[in-house]
């Protein structure tokens, strides 16, 4: 009866306009006031303390160093990734075996765990003796720079796949079979007409990459050694406190945003207007790479790199995992004894922060999402929207993290937890308004204009059609939003010391590689069992949300 | 002017045969239409053809060469989609001299065959334009000049003329047929609309369920089907259940139900047999009252309505049967609802079916 009293007094104040742009009014309040502003608008607060940088030239040259390697790596990680996820992303979309279906689960694993855990996969893979190390003797890859880009390319090459993978789907492959019927060979088919027709999705894939590179700051930290980029600059810096540190700080913090949404824009502006060599054909060439020997063999690097650079690195933490199941660190782990106890508040932290941030942004991101899509307010102001929506995914995390922090501390005496929670809103707020306004926008506005026909009011068209239409992006987009704040550490440790778990993993490599000291030891083994819980919890994200996925009749 | 042959050839899509065990004979320079309800097979028929899917079972001749196993860019075809796939990314100029193109024909050449085909489907004006700021029957045109400016001399059409609007698709079909004429190819057009069919094709393969159930010409296919679906399918039928029950040396005579009895020229069944006899509505004739007539059969209107070139008359007859009956509409005389008629048909203008095993209404069903 409650229930619909409330569904009446929602439908009977949803037919007032004045109430539904009072919703979309607070809807872009809350995005500008809480998402947007305060990450921008908080390193101007202390922009006269970089004045004191230029000062001290080591510094200086450090963070320029810095800045210089953050983009040379997301770039060069950028292009690889869809140079390597675009093979792929065809293999599993157009071949029909029936373990191709396993590969694209096994894809998603390095999107889905934590980027902290992901690093230390990578480090014990790559550097230990455990790892590849053992048959090539001494540290195969050692921490710096080349681990960095492996590290980059193995979490940010699942999010071109992903996206290619659903292009190549969604395609209307007629216009390939129309060119193969002109005469065009399979290779000259693609490069012509089907890639062409995907360039938004493949400079959609590589943005993506490029900010998932450009904003990693924990996993990057883990394999990191010597080396630096911007976000280890900064966390170094805001360790380390040298002289100047806030002054470096500020212009790192805003060197990376300016660039990194310079380059977006640039992207989002220019992408649609870059032309694809397609007039020229080598027919007798291109019918060679249209052989079934170069595409097996395409097929087969494809595999290769995936298994080699991505797969078996992401999982590797598992055998170290193992083994503390094993030798009984397990019963030590739930028995919350020593360094356990932190363990299972960090993870407690980490997924409430997570739910929190999932529930609020839910809540807040809908009413953006339908005016985006719908353009309720005009479709100039809609795409300006558009495009801000996706400014916290483009900015560096840890760089977000020092602006908010100084933005809010400048006005308020916030808690460290609220702190913390509005720094997981705003980086990922955009996961779900993209996920939400694209499912939108691909629902047919006459199920929309039927209901009115029949009766419904705004609210009732939104409870009746729109959310079950497109419950399933709402589902995903609560996932993504979910698993991004449970990987989150470069924002986490620039506004707080509370410590999350990906933070105290981080903190728990940097003891037992003897970077900072600790009374209680730890062990590898501790690490690993640390890791491998959060790899389980996210396996168990990652079942669900599939399960989900092929449910029949989904939106 | 490429001959096609399909032999025996056979496809599935799991569970489903879409072609079942298919042979056919397509002749240079004709224009031949795939036609049947949807989901009959003819699409699959015509990108067997084409290349685009490759057969189970069964082998596909393109002048006389065995093309099986060649991709579709090797096989010299132009195929034009049911949604004409233009591609988006490209204007119409770009569009057309796709094929020569790809088939590195030179510059020239390109340009030349490209600027004749625009010049022929009367598009050359808009060269520059995108599909999306074409009409649907202009799309249509460029679609086809693309198909044709490859080179090729064998035009497969897939349901071309489906987008369009009821006007631009009568104008269009005999400009297609045309083309097709004048440039000596060999069309194949798929289609589930038998008018279109009936209209511009020299032959006409009748399919359904993955299968062929005649080929004629559009008049062997209307005068003499020889089954009871293309009867159906091919103009309109009305349909009298019964048995024979008699058979004399000029004629058969069959027992309708209501111990009714007409005379057909039948000569194919024995006496017992149960049987459905055909009757284009345009051949049954109506007359107010009762009539002394060959074949005639009592019976009130039910429905009548006036359609323009025609009227329609919907009887029910005496025995309960229901039959549809077709005139002129300046040749009739008009009828009220409940009025008592007489219905006859001449017995050499009647088609006699075995009763189908599975029952009428199942065979007749288009799905």
């Amino acid at each position: 009866m409650a229930h619909f009293s409330i569904t009446r007094f929602l439908d009977s104040a949803s037919s007032k306009s004045s109430v539904r742009y009072a919703l979309y009014l607070s809807a872009i309040t809350f995005f500008f006031a809480l998402i947007l502003i305060p990450p921008i608008l908080g390193i101007f607060l202390k922009w006269n303390t970089m004045a004191e940088t230029f000062q001290h030239p080591s510094l200086m040259s450090r963070a320029t160093a810095a800045i210089y390697a953050s983009f040379a790596i997301a770039i060069f990680v950028s292009i690889i990734d869809v140079v390597a996820g675009l093979p792929a992303a065809w293999l599993i979309s157009r071949e029909r075996y029936r373990w191709l279906n396993v590969l694209d689960t096994f894809v998603d694993i390095p999107f889905i765990i934590p980027t902290a855990t992901l690093g230390y996969s990578l480090l014990l893979f790559w550097s230990s003796p455990e790892g590849i190390s053992s048959l090539f003797g001494d540290s195969f890859v050692s921490p710096g720079w080349l681990l960095v880009i492996l590290l980059h390319f193995a979490f940010s090459y699942p999010v071109v796949v992903r996206v290619m993978v659903g292009a190549i789907l969604d395609y209307k492959r007629e216009y390939e079979e129309a060119a193969r019927t002109l005469g065009a060979p399979p290779f000259t088919a693609d490069r012509t007409i089907t890639l062409p027709i995907l360039k938004r999705s493949l400079i959609a894939s590589f943005t993506l990459a490029f900010a998932r590179s450009i904003s990693e700051t924990g996993a990057t930290m883990m394999v990191a050694g010597a080396f630096e980029n911007g976000p280890i600059f900064i966390h170094n810096l805001k360790t380390a406190q040298e002289l100047g540190y806030e002054g470096a700080l500020v212009f790192v913090s805003f060197i990376l945003i300016a660039i990194s949404c310079l380059i977006f824009v640039t992207i989002r502006l220019l992408g649609p207007r870059l032309k694809m060599p397609i007039k020229k054909v080598w027919l007798s060439t291109e019918r060679k790479l249209s052989g079934s020997k170069v595409t097996n063999l395409r097929n087969g690097l494809s595999l290769l790199v995936f298994f080699l650079l991505i797969l078996i690195p992401s999982l590797f933490v598992a055998l170290p995992a193992v083994y503390a199941i094993i030798n009984g660190t397990l019963n030590e782990a739930v028995a919350g004894v020593g360094n356990w106890q932190g363990y299972w508040q960090s993870l407690i932290l980490s997924y409430s922060v997570g739910a929190i941030a999932t529930l609020i942004n839910t809540i807040i991101g809908l009413p953006m999402a339908i005016l985006i899509a719908r353009k309720r307010l005009g479709t100039v102001f809609s795409s300006i929207l558009d495009v801000l929506v996706n400014i916290p995914l483009i900015v560096p995390s840890i760089a977000l993290g020092v602006s908010l922090s100084i933005f809010w501390k400048n006005f308020t005496t916030i808690p460290e937890m609220g702190l913390l929670i509005l720094a997981h809103l705003a980086i990922t707020y955009p996961y779900l308004v993209r996920s939400m306004a694209a499912a939108i926008e691909r629902l047919n506005v006459s199920f929309e204009e039927a209901s009115r026909t029949l009766g419904g009011r705004p609210f009732t068209v939104f409870r009746t059609i729109i959310l079950p239409l497109t419950k399933y992006s709402l589902f995903s987009g609560a996932i993504m939003v979910f698993t991004r704040s449970i990987s989150e550490t470069g924002a986490t440790l620039a506004v707080t010391e509370l410590e999350t778990a990906p933070v105290l993993l981080v903190k728990w490599v940097n003891i037992l590689r003897g970077n900072i000291e600790s009374p209680i030891p730890i062990t590898s083994l501790d690490v690993g069992l640390g890791c491998g819980i959060l790899i389980v919890f996210s396996f168990i994200i990652l079942l669900v949300s599939r399960l989900l996925a092929r449910r029949k009749g989904r939106y | 002017m490429p001959e096609v042959r399909v032999k025996n050839a056979t496809k599935k899509y799991g569970k489903i045969i879409a072609v079942d065990n298919v042979s056919l004979q397509i002749h240079a320079n004709e224009y031949f239409c795939l036609l049947g309800p949807s989901g009959c097979g003819k699409t699959t028929l015509l990108r067997l053809i084409a290349g685009l899917v490759e057969p189970d079972k069964g082998e596909i001749y393109i002048e006389n060469r065995l093309v099986t196993s060649v991709p579709p860019e090797d096989r010299g075809i132009g195929f034009v989609f049911q949604e004409y796939a233009l591609f988006p990314h490209m204007n119409v100029w770009d569009n057309v001299t796709y094929g020569p193109r790809v088939k590195a024909m030179g510059k020239k050449k390109s340009e030349k065959l490209g600027r004749e085909m625009l010049e022929m489907v009367r598009l050359f004006e808009r060269f520059d334009a995108f599909p999306s700021e074409l009409s649907g029957g202009m799309m249509q045109r460029v679609a086809l000049a693309r198909a044709l400016a490859a080179g090729s001399k064998l035009l497969l059409l897939d349901e071309p003329l489906g987008a369009l609007d009821a006007k631009i698709r009568n104008d269009l079909r005999y400009e297609l047929r045309k083309f097709v004429k004048d440039l000596e190819l060999t069309g194949i057009h798929v289609t589930h609309d038998q008018a279109e069919a009936m209209a511009i094709s020299d032959r006409i393969a009748v399919m359904r369920k993955g299968k062929i159930l005649q080929v004629g010409t559009p008049q062997e296919l209307y005068m003499h089907p020889q089954h009871i679906f293309v009867a159906h399918f091919i103009g309109e039928s009305d349909f009298l259940e019964g048995y024979v029950s008699k058979i004399t040396k000029k004629e058969s005579i069959i027992e309708l139900r209501g111990r009714l009895f007409v005379h057909t020229l039948d000569k194919t069944h024995e006496e017992g047999d149960k049987v459905v006899i055909a009757i284009r509505p345009e051949v049954l004739t109506v007359e107010k009252g009762k009539k002394r007539r060959e074949n005639s059969i009592l019976g009130h209107v039910e429905g009548f309505r006036f359609e323009g070139t025609n009227v329609r008359c919907q009887i029910e007859l005496e025995n309960g049967d229901s039959v549809v009956v077709v005139r002129p509409a300046l040749m009739t005389e008009w009828f009220n609802i409940g009025e008592k008629v007489t219905v006859s048909f001449p017995a050499e203008k009647s088609f006699v079916f075995t009763y189908p095993e599975r029952g009428l209404k199942r065979e007749l069903a288009l799905e």
